[in-house]
């Protein structure tokens, strides 16, 4: 168990706010520089007014092992185009000169940060302004890896709980997670396949009996209805590859992808926000 | 590095080789990774399960392989004495059929009934087919559309055998695409599916289970050569190719504490190491993450991955599995490559001296042992892993020497 307490307070006040409003967030998901750096970049400084409570960013990798074609394209998309992990945390560096609230999430894959170094990598991202990480291929077995330096560097090491953890593993999950916990709500890759009302509602609640923190749930979440259905139960929902899927088909379309993802995410954070209105009414 | 008492006693519990191995994967999966390995655990030290592996072994996949002497080859090079393990004889042609076999049988004993497997050149896509016809299992293998396309007598024949081929778009459509989407079925179909994987890399178990399964070859050879040479002589030097590595280990695994025995894995080197045209993990990679272990991998200096190239499309990995990688730092194995043209070569020797197509694979070998015969003496004996027939290669080879079919 990890008593280092976090440097940044984003995440927790952001969870407290969310709280005192009696609603649910909204966690955006993007992948660092696509569809391009500067055209990333806008995305990211857009979201927080377009409704979203908590950004996740996505470090680009070649090989992302449970992801669905959409963010698999969007990754490949950035890296053709230059990103890079010291450009991602430049984003993130720039975003935090004028936003100094919403919490950054770093999501990726463990490569490309043990590339980088782990203590460095740790380092650079506390200095530019991201309050947590999510690595897909780090399960507990692992966290001696990255999950305990960067407990102990001051950053959230957020942890996936899926379908097939069950209650006797629950709590080896559980031991070093901050932050949130993340609901991975189906078996399955993103952006494939979404799971039904009522599962995930009773998911929520075994995980509620094991833990404190906050629950995001995702996986599959693609329209305002679906979203504000998770938020009814959940502490937040995550929307990825839809919002990715936007920048495809702005660029497709002949239109500004970056419109394109912040009106989706102005109408998922409108399904968000009405959620335990629609419930109490 | 000090020399650990043995070699032998990898991986840790936490499935380490040294700082090698281990279990990378997203957590849907380390439920079944974990209950994978608890299941081998059980069937490694149940001799009803290794009776059975043998009887299919020598019923159906026709072992032993011989151990030929390389009777024109030797004089040829007018050094050491070279014998030929022939595993390119077992049935479907390859070594990669005693690891499907052992594995179809644990996943039938686990209660599994769906099969998945990725495959480059196709090989490991025919033994997997063919155990899964042989079982009567349903059988997945994903190929990149690039393999599908360089590998179409290999496809047609996994279709024969029943299997779906399913082609891989993504990223650089090659086997490491395929092993990505094998995974991303698995996540998807965590109930009744198991995932075949070829070699000697992955999650833990993997990395020991593919290993302790092709360790038949190295067993064998000792038996062998004490038979042909005289009581307890064993190998001088063992020459195997490496694309993951699981011919290379199950060759060497069994050696690795016989001190006396020299150890070469040879690694592909594509248009040579120079060019970046390669796939030698070792000569030319660096430490990284992939695929569920460390291990070392070709990568470019922001840690993504960079695409291997090899004239054989079964060598053809940015990885390699991390026992070798381990073996490597230790110092216990040398590791060396051999370039296309190197290996086109040696595979026509092969084929004029010995009346013998080596895959591409193993010619990567033949190529080193060609290079050192020369220099050792006739009494050193070197024992080679022809691991594969080159007859699905006949259309690349026709191709590299400008020959239209």
């Amino acid at each position: 168990m990890i008593t280092v307490a976090p440097k940044t307070a984003r995440l927790e006040k952001c969870f407290e706010n969310l709280h005192a409003q009696g609603r649910a967030g909204l966690i955006t998901f993007v992948t660092a520089g696509d569809p391009n750096p500067q055209c990333g970049l806008e995305i990211m400084k857009g979201l927080p007014d377009a409704g979203a409570d908590v950004i996740e960013l996505g470090m680009p990798f070649t090989d992302p092992m449970a992801d669905g074609p959409s963010i698999q394209a969007a990754g490949l998309r950035a890296l053709d185009a230059g990103q890079t992990m010291r450009g991602t945390l430049d984003m993130v560096r720039s975003f935090r000169g004028d936003n100094q609230t919403t919490p950054i999430i770093l999501m990726g894959y463990y490569n490309p940060i043990y590339s980088y170094g782990v203590n460095s990598f740790l380092a650079d991202a506390l200095e530019a302004g991201v309050d947590g990480i999510i690595v897909v291929d780090l399960p507990p077995e692992e966290d001696n890896e990255l999950c305990l330096p960067a407990r102990i560097a001051g950053l959230h090491f957020i942890r996936l709980a899926t379908p097939t953890t069950d209650d006797a593993r629950l709590p080896i999950v559980l031991r070093n997670a901050s932050g949130f916990l993340y609901y991975v709500s189906i078996t399955g890759i993103t952006g494939v396949g979404a799971a039904g009302a009522d599962a995930v509602t009773s998911a929520v609640r075994r995980l509620r009996s094991h833990t404190d923190l906050p629950i995001a749930v995702g996986f599959g979440i693609r329209t305002p209805e679906q979203a504000g259905s998770i938020a009814r139960e959940a502490d937040a929902a995550v929307v990825g590859s839809a919002l990715v899927d936007q920048v495809t088909k702005g660029i497709a379309d002949g239109r500004d992808p970056v419109e394109a993802v912040l009106s989706l995410t102005r109408e998922l954070a409108d399904g968000v926000r009405q959620a335990r209105n629609r419930v109490l009414s | 590095m000090n020399h650990p008492d043995t070699y032998r006693d990898g991986p840790d519990e936490t499935g380490h080789f040294g700082n090698f191995g281990g279990r990378f994967v997203a957590e849907t999966l380390m439920p079944l990774i974990l209950e994978l390995g608890s299941a081998y655990r059980v069937a490694k030290e149940d001799p009803i399960f290794a009776q059975e592996v043998a009887r299919y072994f020598k019923n159906y996949v026709g072992r032993p392989s011989p151990l030929y002497f390389a009777e024109r080859l030797t004089p040829q090079l007018g050094g050491a004495k070279i014998y030929f393990k022939r595993d390119e004889l077992n049935h479907t042609g390859a070594h990669k059929i005693n690891n499907c076999i052992g594995q179809i049988l644990l996943a039938k004993r686990m209660g599994k009934s769906r099969i998945i497997a990725e495959t480059g050149a196709g090989q490991h896509g025919v033994a997997t087919a063919t155990v899964c016809a042989l079982i009567g299992f349903p059988c997945v293998v994903y190929m990149g559309e690039v393999d599908i396309a360089r590998q179409q007598p290999n496809v047609f024949r996994m279709k024969l055998l029943g299997a779906e081929v399913v082609p891989v778009t993504s990223g650089a459509r090659t086997l490491k695409d395929a092993m990505n989407e094998a995974l991303r079925d698995w996540v998807t179909n965590v109930e009744d599916t198991y995932y075949l994987i070829g070699t000697v890399a992955g999650p833990h178990p993997y990395p020991e289970m593919v290993r302790d399964f092709q360790s038949v070859i190295g067993d064998e050879v000792r038996r062998q050569l004490s038979d042909l040479e005289g009581k307890g002589r064993l190998p001088d030097t063992l020459v195997a190719c490496i694309g993951g590595g699981s011919n290379a280990m199950g060759l060497f695994y069994p050696f690795l504490d016989d001190e006396e025995v020299t150890m070469i894995g040879v690694e592909a080197g594509g248009e040579g190491i120079g060019t970046g045209r390669h796939a030698a993990s070792l000569n030319a990679g660096r430490p990284g993450v992939l695929h569920g272990n460390r291990t070392y991998l070709l990568q470019d200096s922001d840690g993504q991955i960079i695409e291997a190239h090899s004239i054989s499309a079964g060598l053809d990995y940015p990885g390699i599995g991390p026992e070798h990688a381990w073996l490597h730092e230790a110092g216990r194995v040398q590791y060396v490559s051999a370039t296309d043209s190197e290996a086109l070569e040696a595979f026509q020797l092969c084929a004029q001296l010995e009346g013998i197509l080596p895959a591409l694979e193993p010619a990567h070998a033949l190529a080193y042992v060609i290079k050192i015969a020369p220099t050792l003496p006739s009494d050193h004996i070197i024992v080679v892993n022809i691991c594969g027939r080159g007859d699905k290669d006949i259309f690349i080879v026709a191709d590299a020497l400008g020959v239209s079919l």
